[in-house]
């Protein structure tokens, strides 16, 4: 009897993850009603998101949260990286684009100012932790702008595989501090048009962080800052290697 | 039909990703470089030419508009597949240089976002009122009266 219900429900992975997801929205929108609507119902799905993630990694130790245990695996599908870009991509759609005009330059000078700063508080935690090494001091650098731009970097340079995994931890930790910090700090730091967005977008750059932080905070916001967040991680997998290791050797040898 | 939209939003997302990586090719790196930036930046100006021109129908609006709608999904079933775990257990320095990246980028936002022209806010969204970017566009009338 059990045999055959485990057989219905891991049958159609993605079936199934069309239905979690779909109560958890549904759970989301009851308990965000029971709070007024103070706190927005997606930031409340995506911290059960986050939670649930918590204990698929905890009972499987494995590297994709829910999704790593057997009759989750669907959500691992439909939270990869095809279905996130191809959503993104929808997103664009009906954007204005005088507003994108607007978001243009600043949107770039966030991303320059960005990565510089990301890399340079990366490196100078790995310094004060002990990692003194040019090429850790980088990785770590690159961890702190992104989880991609991380090991992109660690193994162009050649750190050591402890060095690179602390690289993709601080990249993790951006990436979920921004999804549960920006829907609290939007309005303090005056994210409500879409120049802000897209400024926000090239200051965080971690994608997965903008996309969660952003539909927390307000839908509407969405495209402009995908649409800086996305160059951010090529960008840094382009200069945090080559530029930014340079500078690096030059402040420590 | 349904499928042109998404036909419509498959190929921007086939041409950006294809620039991305020769971006990448060309400044020697095995990368993609803001593909999907490009293949927004595509459907942005791609769409608006074949609606002024009427030539995208409601049924192929409809289909890129569905997967807008499914943004939030999506997006929570990518928080549920986050590696937390190791998030928890690589220690301090982790901590310290992630939330030190995000605390400085959040201190930056008005300061840059001042460079800009004007960008009014949006006007509040109600309560039960999630929807995403397309299907909520500003009304005129919000506007004439600032």
């Amino acid at each position: 009897m059990m045999d055959i219900l485990v057989q219905a429900v891991s049958k159609y992975p993605l079936v199934t993850a069309f239905v979690v997801i779909g109560l958890i929205m549904w759970v989301s929108s009851y308990i965000g009603k029971i709070f007024n609507n103070r706190i927005h119902a997606s930031a409340i799905a995506i911290v059960i998101g986050l939670i649930l993630a918590f204990i698929g990694g905890k009972y499987t130790g494995g590297k994709h949260g829910i999704s790593d245990v057997g009759l989750f695996a669907g959500i691992g599908l439909m939270g990869g990286s095809v279905f996130r870009d191809f959503a993104i991509v929808a997103t664009a759609f009906g954007v204005k684009l005088e507003e994108l005009k607007k978001a243009g330059v600043p949107g770039v000078v966030a991303l320059v100012v960005s990565m510089i700063l990301s890399t340079a508080i990366g490196a100078a935690t790995a310094y004060a932790f002990g990692y003194t090494n040019p090429v850790d001091m980088a990785t770590i650098g690159g961890g702190a702008a992104t989880f991609i731009v991380g090991p992109v970097t660690g193994a162009a340079l050649g750190a050591s595989s402890e060095v690179i995994a602390l690289s993709v931890a601080a990249g993790v930790v951006k990436s979920i501090s921004v999804m549960i910090l920006t829907p609290f700090l939007a309005k303090m730091a005056g994210l409500n048009n879409p120049a802000a967005a897209a400024v926000y977008g090239g200051l965080m750059g971690t994608t997965s962080g903008t996309a969660a932080g952003l539909a927390a905070t307000d839908p509407r916001l969405v495209p402009y800052g995908a649409m800086t967040a996305t160059f951010y991680t090529g960008f840094g997998c382009l200069v945090v290697p080559s530029l930014g290791y340079a500078a690096i050797v030059a402040l420590v040898g | 039909m349904v499928i042109y939209g998404l036909a419509l939003m498959g190929g921007c997302m086939i041409v950006g990703t294809g620039l991305g990586y020769l971006i990448g090719h060309l400044v020697g790196i095995d990368a993609n470089v803001g593909g999907v930036g490009i293949a927004m930046l595509l459907l942005v100006v791609i769409s608006r030419q074949l609606m002024d021109k009427e030539q995208l129908s409601k049924l192929a609006q409809d289909g890129i508009m569905f997967w807008s709608a499914m943004y939030i999904p999506i997006v929570v079933a990518m928080c549920a597949r986050q590696n937390v775990i190791a998030a928890f257990d690589a220690g301090a320095l982790a901590f310290v240089a992630g939330l030190g990246a995000v605390f400085a980028g959040f201190l930056l936002i008005r300061p840059i976002a001042a460079l800009s022209p004007k960008s009014d806010p949006l006007p509040p969204l109600d309560a039960d009122n999630a929807a995403p970017a397309a299907t909520v566009a500003v009304p005129e009338s919000a506007k004439e009266v600032k």
